[in-house]
Order: C-alpha cells, then sequence, then structure tokens
C-alpha cells in the first residue's frame, strides 16, 4: 500500500507518523492514530526485523513523549544496546533512558551489556554507556559496574572522565557504602583544566560530602585551598569565548565552586578563614546587571551567611540582597525574598531592616513572589513588631486574590495567636480576619477563638458587643456567624445591659428583641450549613432563658424546625420547645453559662495529634442519618463548640454535667463522688422524659440512678439498665428516620450529657455506626460491635435501605478485604429489598484485623441486584471506617 | 542532584520533549505536566520566571511559542538554571540554526542527544556548546 494514503504501517517513516499526529484535530483522533500506530510497531516488532530497530524506538519515544504506554518497546531497546553498530546503540541507550526505569526486571538484562560498552575501544561508546549508567543505574549495577566507573575516571579523554564522575555521584548515592572508592580519583580530578571535568568533579565532591564525613573531613583538609584558588583563577579569568556568558567566565563553575565552599565552611572556622578573600572577591567585583552575574552574586551570598561567621563579609551580603531587593526585576526579587529567608537565622535584625519592602511584596502582583514574602514575614514577626505588621496584612487581606486569601489567612491567624500582646487585640484582629476571609478559617480557629472569649470573662460584654455590631453589618461569612451566634447566646444579658463596658467602648442600645431578631435573621438564611442552624437554635434556647419575655417568640422560631429534613435540627427543635414549653423550672439550670474551657489544656490539644479515640470513647463521633459525621464528644458539643477532638477528663465532665444540671454540688460531695444527689438525678428524670409523649417511662428510681449516672460519666458505661432510654428512643422519635440510626437518635437527644452513648455493653467500646455506601439508589450502613475478649475482630451489620422507587430482587453484597484482614460473611436476611426504604436487608459479618491498631479496616463492595428482571451492579470502596476497628 | 526534569512545551500546551531524571509513572508524569503547563502559561511576562509546585521548584523560560521548563530542587541556583535554559537553546540554536518547535519535534532524538551531552542524572555535565555538539556533528557524517 502506498505510505502516503496509509501513515499507519511499519513501512511509515517517523517524519510521516509525526505528521499524521500533528494533523490530529481532536484528542480522540490523536488516540485512534496512535493505536493503530502501536498496532503497526507491536508487528514489526515481532516480525523481528532489524532494518526498522531504529526507526520502531524512534517512534515509541515520540509516542511515549504524548503520554501514552510503549513497555512492549523494552526489550527492543535492549536488543538494539546488544547489537554491533553505533547509531543502533545510541538510539538504544536513548530508549533505555526514556522507556524504562531503574524499578523494572529487564534492566538487569543490560548489565552485561553495560559492562562491555563500559570496555568498549570506541570511546563513543564508552560514553554512551556511562551516560545510561548514570541515569538509571540501580543498587546492583552500581555494585557491579563500580570497578569499570572508577577506572574510567582516569580515562584519557576528558569527555569520558567527566562523565564518569557524574556516573560516580549515582553509583555513591545509590550504594553510599562505596563513597571511599571514590574520594581520591574525585579529589584528583580538582585538578584539572577542563571546565567539563571540573563541574562534574566539584559536584562529585559535594555529593561525597553530603554521604560520608569522612570525605568531608578529607575533602576540606586536602582540598580547599585548591578549590579557592580555582575558583580565584575563575573569577580572574581573561575572556574565553567558548565558556563566556555575557562577560564571565562560566558562570556555572563558579556556582558549583562555591556551592562546595559553602559545604566545606559551614561548621569549620578554619576552612571559612581561607576562602573569606574570595568571597569578598566575588562579593565585589561581579558587575550586577547580568543574569548570570546575578546567580553568582546571589550564590556568593548564600555561601557567605552559611560559613562561619564573619562580620564584614556579612554587611556585604546583606547590601547585596538590599541591591536585589530594590531591583525592578522580579527574577531578582524573588531570589533576594527566597535569601533573605535562609539570612534570617544568621542575622534576624538586618532582614528586619527591610521589613517595609518585604511587607510591600507581600502585595505583589506575581503570586511567587506574595508567597515567598509571606513566609518571610511569617518568620520575621515577634512579640515586638506583631502589631504594625499584622495590621497590614489584615488591611490587605481586604484586596487581595481569592486565590491568595486561604494562605494569608492562615499564616495570619497563627501570627495573632502565638504572638498576641492581649487579649482584647486578639479578639479584635480575629474579627476582622473572621469578616474578611471566614470562609479560609480552620474550623479550629474560629472555635480557639471562643475559647479565648470564654477564658476573659472581663471581655465578655465587649467581645459580645464587637461581634453583634460587626454581625449586623455582615453576615456574609459562616465561621464569623458562629463565633458571632455563639458568644450573643451565650452572653445575650451582657449585650442587652451593656455589661462590662470598656473606656473605649461606643455605648449601644440593643434590645432584647433585636437580638432575637438577628439570629432569627440568620436561622432563615438558606446558605446556611446545618451545623450553624443547630448552633442558632441553642443560642434561641439560651436567650430563652436569658430573655424571658422573648421566650414565647424563640418557641415560635425553634417549633418551624420540628419538621426540618436534617434530622438533628428536627431534634434540637423538637426537644428545645419541650423545655421552653414544659420544664420552666430546669430550663435556667440547663442553659447556664458554659463552664469555662481550659485555654492552655486546649491549646496543646490542638499542637498535639489527634487524640487516641480508644482512650476515652468520648472522642467518637456519631453518624448521623444524612450521612454527616457530627462529633458527639464531651460536653463542649452542648453548647456546640462542636470540638471535634480530645475529649474532656471523665472526672472534671462529671463536675460540668451537674454543673450544667444544676445539681447542688455539696450533697453530692457528701454522699460520694460517684452519688448524684436527688434532685440531680430527677432533672435528668425529667429531662429524659422530654420526649415522651404517651406512656411514662418506666424505671425503677434506682435502676434509673444507675442509668443516670451511666450517662453522665463517660467512662462508666458497663452494665448500666439500657431499657428506659431505649423506650425513649422509640417513644419520642418515631419520625422517618428513626428506624435507620437505631440508638443514634438516642444519643442525639442526650447530645452532649451522654458522652459514651449507653450501647455498648461488651467492654465499653462503641463504635459509631457510618454510611458505608451511599447512591441514588442505594444506601448501605454499617454497625460495629467488638466481640468481647478479642480486639482483633470485628462485628459488622449491614443495612441495606433501597432509595429507589422499584423493588430489588436477588439482592447479592460481596465483599473483599486486603490480605492483613479476614472476613466471614453469614448469609443475608433476604434477597429482595422493598422501594423506598419500606424495608430493608440486613446482613452480618466479621472482620478479623490482622494489623488492629496499625491499619484501618478497609473494603470493596461489589452490590449486584435485579430491577425488573435487569442486571445492575454497584461497586465501591469504603474507607471511613472508625479508625480503630 | 538539582535538575529534576526538563520539559519544552509549546504555546498550546502540548509537549515537545520531556526528560525526566527521576522515576514518575506516565499518570503521574500527564497530571504534573497538565498542572505545571496551566500554571506557567497562564502568567505574563512581567511576573518572575520561577513557579513553585508541589515540591519542585519550576524555572521557566519562554522562546517564541515555545516555553522550557525546568524542574529543580529547592535549593538550587534559580538563576544559574534560567542561563541553564538559554545555554540549551543557543546549543540548539546553533545545530539547527534558528532553532523552531518542528526542528525539536522532528528531531527529537537529536534535542534528547544534546540534553544528554549538558545533563545527566540532574547534574550539568558541559557547559562549552562545541563541546557539546561534536559527537553530535561527528554522529551525522558518519550517517
Amino acid at each position: 500500500m502506498d505510505p502516503i494514503l496509509n501513515p499507519f504501517s511499519s513501512g511509515t517513516r517517523l517524519r510521516d507518523m509525526i505528521r499524521a499526529i500533528r494533523a490530529c484535530k481532536t484528542a480522540a483522533e490523536e488516540r485512534a492514530a496512535i493505536r493503530k500506530e502501536c498496532a503497526a510497531i507491536r508487528t514489526s516488532i515481532n516480525e523481528n526485523d532489524p532494518d526498522y530497530r531504529h526507526r520502531n524506538l524512534a517512534k515509541l519515544m515520540f509516542i511515549h513523549m504524548l503520554g501514552y504506554p510503549t513497555h512492549f518497546g523494552q526489550m527492543e531497546c535492549l536488543k538494539c544496546i546488544a547489537s554491533p553498530g553505533f547509531p543502533e546503540k545510541r538510539i538504544g541507550y536513548l530508549g533505555l533512558m526514556l522507556l524504562l526505569d531503574e524499578r523494572q526486571e529487564v534492566l538487569m538484562l543490560v548489565t552485561n551489556s553495560l559492562k562491555q560498552d563500559l570496555n568498549h575501544m570506541n570511546q563513543y561508546i564508552v560514553g554512551l554507556a556511562l551516560c545510561a549508567l548514570g541515569n538509571i543505574c540501580s543498587a546492583e549495577m552500581a555494585r557491579d559496574l563500580a570497578p569499570e566507573v572508577e577506572r574510567l575516571l582516569q580515562f584519557r579523554d576528558p569527555n569520558i572522565r567527566k562523565k564518569a564522575a557524574l556516573c560516580s555521584i549515582r553509583i555513591i548515592k545509590k550504594v553510599p557504602d562505596l563513597a571511599e572508592n571514590f574520594v581520591k580519583p574525585a579529589t584528583a580530578l580538582l585538578k584539572e583544566k577542563h571546565h567539563g571535568v571540573l563541574i562534574t568533579a566539584v559536584q562529585l565532591c559535594a555529593d561525597l560530602c553530603k554521604v560520608s564525613r569522612e570525605a568531608l573531613e578529607h575533602i576540606r583538609k586536602k582540598c580547599t585551598e585548591g578549590l579557592v584558588r580555582t575558583l580565584k583563577d575563575l573569577a580572574n579569568s581573561s575572556y574565553s569565548p567558548e565558556y563566556d556568558v555575557s562577560g564571565i567566565t562560566d558562570p556555572f563553575l563558579h556556582i558549583r565552586l562555591l556551592k562546595l565552599l559553602r559545604l566545606l565552611g559551614e561548621g569549620d572556622a578554619d576552612a571559612s578563614d581561607s576562602m573569606n578573600d574570595i568571597l569578598a572577591q566575588v562579593g565585589t567585583k561581579t558587575e550586577s546587571n547580568k543574569v548570570a552575574a546575578n546567580a553568582i552574586l546571589y550564590e556568593c551570598v548564600q555561601t557567605i551567611m552559611s560559613i562561619e561567621g564573619n562580620g564584614g563579609l556579612r554587611v556585604l551580603a546583606i547590601g547585596i540582597l538590599g541591591k536585589f531587593l530594590s531591583n525592578r526585576d522580579n527574577n531578582i526579587r524573588y531570589v533576594a525574598l527566597n535569601m533573605l529567608m535562609k539570612a534570617v537565622t544568621a542575622d534576624p535584625q538586618a532582614v528586619l531592616r527591610y521589613r517595609a519592602t518585604i511587607l510591600e511584596c507581600v502585595k505583589d502582583a506575581d503570586a511567587s513572589i506574595r508567597k515567598r514574602a509571606l513566609e518571610l514575614v511569617y518568620v520575621l514577626v515577634n512579640e515586638s513588631n506583631v502589631k504594625p505588621l499584622t495590621t497590614e496584612l489584615v488591611s490587605y487581606l481586604e484586596t487581595c486574590d481569592q486565590d491568595f486569601k486561604g494562605d494569608l489567612t492562615a499564616k495570619i491567624c497563627s501570627i495573632v495567636s502565638k504572638f498576641s500582646p492581649e487579649k482584647i487585640w486578639y479578639i479584635d484582629q480575629m474579627i476582622k480576619v473572621l469578616l474578611e476571609a471566614g470562609s479560609f478559617v480552620k474550623d479550629e480557629v474560629w472555635r480557639a477563638l471562643i475559647v479565648v472569649i470564654s477564658n476573659a470573662s472581663e471581655l465578655h460584654g465587649y467581645a459580645v458587643r464587637a461581634l453583634y455590631k460587626a454581625f449586623q453589618k455582615s453576615n456574609e461569612q459562616e465561621a464569623f456567624t458562629r463565633v458571632a451566634i455563639w458568644c450573643i447566646g451565650e452572653y445575650g444579658d451582657l449585650l442587652i445591659n451593656n455589661v462590662g463596658m470598656l473606656d473605649l467602648e461606643d455605648r449601644i442600645t440593643v434590645t432584647e428583641s433585636d437580638a432575637v431578631d438577628l439570629i432569627e435573621i440568620t436561622i432563615q438564611c438558606h446558605a446556611l450549613d446545618f451545623t450553624t442552624k443547630a448552633m442558632a437554635l441553642v443560642a434561641l434556647l439560651k436567650l430563652s432563658s436569658r430573655f424571658p419575655s422573648c421566650s414565647e417568640r424563640i418557641r415560635e422560631i425553634i417549633v418551624k424546625y420540628k419538621g426540618n429534613f436534617v434530622l438533628e435540627l428536627q431534634q434540637r427543635s423538637i426537644e428545645f420547645n419541650s423545655i421552653i414549653a414544659r420544664h420552666q423550672n430546669i430550663r435556667s439550670m440547663l442553659v447556664e453559662r458554659m463552664p469555662v474551657l481550659d485555654e492552655a489544656t486546649f491549646i496543646g490539644r490542638q499542637a498535639g495529634s489527634l487524640p487516641d479515640a480508644g482512650s476515652i470513647s468520648a472522642g467518637s463521633s456519631v453518624s448521623l442519618p444524612n450521612g454527616v459525621a457530627k462529633p458527639a464528644d464531651s460536653l463542649v458539643d452542648l453548647l456546640d463548640l462542636n470540638s471535634n477532638d480530645a475529649p474532656t477528663p471523665s472526672s472534671s465532665g462529671g463536675d460540668f454535667l451537674q454543673d450544667l444540671l444544676g445539681v447542688d454540688l455539696s450533697p453530692a460531695a457528701q454522699s460520694g463522688a460517684n452519688q448524684t444527689s436527688k434532685s440531680g438525678t430527677d432533672a435528668l428524670l425529667d429531662l429524659l422524659s422530654v420526649g415522651s409523649v404517651s406512656g411514662p417511662v418506666e424505671s425503677p428510681s434506682a435502676q434509673s440512678n444507675s442509668s443516670a449516672m451511666d450517662i453522665l460519666s463517660a467512662s462508666k458505661s458497663e452494665k448500666a439498665s439500657v431499657s428506659p432510654l431505649d423506650d425513649l428512643s422509640s417513644l419520642s422519635l418515631s419520625s422517618r428516620t428513626t428506624s435507620i440510626t437505631g440508638a443514634a437518635p438516642m444519643m442525639d437527644l442526650l447530645d452532649g450529657f451522654a458522652s459514651t452513648p449507653p450501647k455498648s455493653e461488651n467492654n465499653g467500646t462503641v463504635y459509631p455506626s457510618i454510611t458505608a455506601f451511599e447512591s441514588s439508589s442505594l444506601q448501605l450502613t454499617f454497625n460495629f460491635s467488638k466481640q468481647p475478649g478479642n480486639s482483633q475482630t470485628t462485628n459488622i451489620q449491614a443495612t441495606f435501605i433501597n432509595l429507589s422507587s422499584d423493588e430489588y430482587t436477588d439482592f447479592i453484597f460481596q465483599a473483599a478485604v486486603p490480605k492483613f484482614l479476614q472476613l466471614q460473611l453469614d448469609p443475608a436476611s433476604g434477597s429482595t429489598l422493598p422501594a423506598n426504604g419500606n424495608g430493608s436487608i440486613t446482613q452480618n459479618f466479621r472482620v478479623t484485623n490482622s494489623q488492629n491498631g496499625k491499619k484501618s479496616l478497609v473494603m470493596r463492595i461489589r452490590i449486584t441486584y435485579k430491577i425488573n428482571g435487569k442486571e445492575k451492579l454497584e461497586e465501591g470502596q469504603i474507607s471511613n471506617f472508625p479508625r480503630d476497628l | 542532584m538539582g535538575i529534576r526534569f526538563v520539559l519544552m512545551v509549546n504555546k498550546q500546551g502540548q509537549t515537545r520533549l520531556a526528560q525526566y531524571y527521576e522515576y514518575l509513572t506516565l499518570e503521574e508524569r500527564r497530571a504534573l505536566e497538565g498542572e505545571i503547563v496551566r500554571k506557567c502559561l497562564a502568567r505574563n511576562e512581567h511576573q518572575c520566571s520561577f513557579v513553585e509546585h508541589r515540591n519542585y521548584k519550576i524555572v521557566y523560560r519562554r522562546y517564541a511559542s515555545l516555553f522550557f521548563l525546568v524542574g529543580v530542587d529547592d535549593d538550587e541556583n534559580e538563576l544559574a538554571i534560567l542561563e541553564f535554559i538559554h545555554l540549551l537553546v543557543e546549543t540548539m540554536d546553533r545545530h539547527f540554526g534558528n532553532v523552531c518547535e518542528l526542528d525539536i519535534m522532528f528531531h527529537l532524538e537529536k534535542a534528547h542527544f544534546m540534553l544528554e551531552e549538558m545533563v545527566m542524572n540532574g547534574c550539568l555535565v558541559e557547559t562549552s556548546k562545541s563541546n557539546i555538539l561534536t559527537p553530535i556533528q561527528l554522529m551525522d557524517k558518519a550517517s
């Protein structure tokens, strides 16, 4: 066939293939073209015609560059390398470097060819082999071929010596033990005149210094002077056309030499001393209007900053940086900022002098420069300059790009919390940041703000007023809204009565209904997350007690949410409604001001890693039926701090609870720590009966006492009678969602009270259920329990719900797990799944985790079923298992 | 090791030459190339020639319709890499005579041979244009 008409045959020339691919108009066409070409190349490879080998490889390289798989050509590379001709070898080695990598076993086959070629008569072939070895050799090859490379370091032709030097770098990196063999030949190369050999030898020495302490000492002792002399000769050399770059002889060699001197000078005063003169010369004599010259100056400054101190040189270096910083070329400014970053540790005062310029750079139009400058500012901040710097940064927050806001916000928050001189300033700055970029503020940051506010009792009034004022102007930022709502709920009374007025504040008049209005408007806002709405509900509940006159109005607002789709809101609405309507007597006790969270522990907790979820089960999270995992941890949750980390120590947790429930502590103390006073129990019982509309809760007082205790104390949930609670759950919330979650609504009802859901009767540890899989048509929930005495095995109950309007038949669930897990499936409860969630299939299985504690469970699932006889398949991977299963 | 990859990409974002000095899978490479090309091509000529991406620092320079992108380690001298790109272009210029995108495309292996003479395992081998080109010219004469 005519090759012009059919460009994709093994006979096509490379050129024609490239043209054909270029002519493709769409990505799909290109893929088709490449598929055809690859097929042709495969056929050609199978025919094993050596004439086409060269061409095939060239084509494959092009295809590889475009990002298509070319593994089938790997053996062709080896055949080319083994063939005697130079052109074949050359393309073979190139293919080897491009198409293969050191991880492939094919590579082992090439060791022998490499060895032969390293000993070849033709020096160009030796060069090819060295280059390939230098780019791809593995540790094994390095061991096998190191003697050859060592010998080649003394080869007659400098072009081979330079390649051998770089090849040695690869070898010593792969096998550091071999370093000592290379120290001598490497230092010998440093005396050469050939620039290629010199530059590679300098790099080899630098890498030797990095892998071996002895090599560093040796080179430092024997070669520092020589290197200084080489640099001096280079800097003073006359024009040499071959290496000249805009008036400077070989800037690349300059830079490599300076880099090596840096390694030698670091931590050694003598060596540093011997290079002072030349560094001063390079720093002063280099003209700084060309890229090459600036590159050398840049390297020189780095070396000066790293070697042992010399005041004069440091001044020179900082001066150069100052000049760089005021340069109009952005490249130069960028490297200056980069350099200052390193200079900060050596000489922070000198860097601080450029504060104004650096701040300007934070506002630069260029993202790279901004990023550098911001990091620099971040390390420059200290107690004395935090205020002006933060003011600058916060004011810039208003105008900066969206892309940059995230970085900037995180840095400001970190600076403010680290260095704030006083709390009021911290609160002010945080309010500003939240208003400007609340969506970029991380959850733990705004929670920390709440903790700080609650700790500063003298600033409660100030904070709530400031937040209120700001909130009136803007409620666009959700994080800000949360903080404001929390504070208004908590300190609403201080807001109205202008309590704790500071001198600098303006008096504001806020009526009770103003405050309620504000929250009502907020909660009606559709854009808000349900967590925020839930917080707003709690705030309203609190205000109902703080402002008795608004109580009825608040109840009306709350009641609107009793049919909300989000179970959490629905539940809160119903509970709070009952509290307001029917439990006036305990309401004020329930919503008393939050116990102050200890700031130090809170911050310590944030700094530390995630708490060990096993230690106290309070840290676990409860999965809501709508798939949102909500932390139901300690008391904090009751007041909606939603802090998802770290449990409150159980003892103080109990105290808090008693506090909250208005338990008189003195009798409790008398009757022993474990006994709650009678009134406490009553209050709790009252609360428990909140949702029960019809039947009375059956609970003999002794038993209920123990169950109350159980709920109260996070750590003691062993044997308590659960029946009243179960009763309650079925009575109170028998709405559509109850059946899905089983015990979850119960836990929610008591929310913060019950740190441990009283569900587990085995070993006190309870794992929250998860929504393992959810598609538009199917929902799969997992409930977990542990077998007593066997921590490795987890019993899982899977519940399937059909969300579509068609009945599923022949329902089969399959699961697969990685090797460290073992899986045993029990038969399912049925194979037919009714439509619209009118029923479910459950299936129990056991997973044994041999790496319990180290690795979490993970599982692939596959579900098949039929809709009206038509096969359907759903697959997925589940990796959101609780951590310590 | 200083240089981690050298890329040549045209204005449309199509790769014209790619040489990596560390192992990346095909998918990783495609993703990486897509990301950095998008980042670099979006920048204007007044902005600096350095972009930080993942753990790479990318030094780039544009010549007519072709972008040269070099990924380097954090402690590499960015300005020197700019000079290196220029040296690479000058070398190709000397060989092809006013090098253009098509020269590199249709002589991909030659472009690689040149690069091979200049960089090995991420380190500079040779900075003299005639030393770089001698083996390639010898080869041309032989074939």
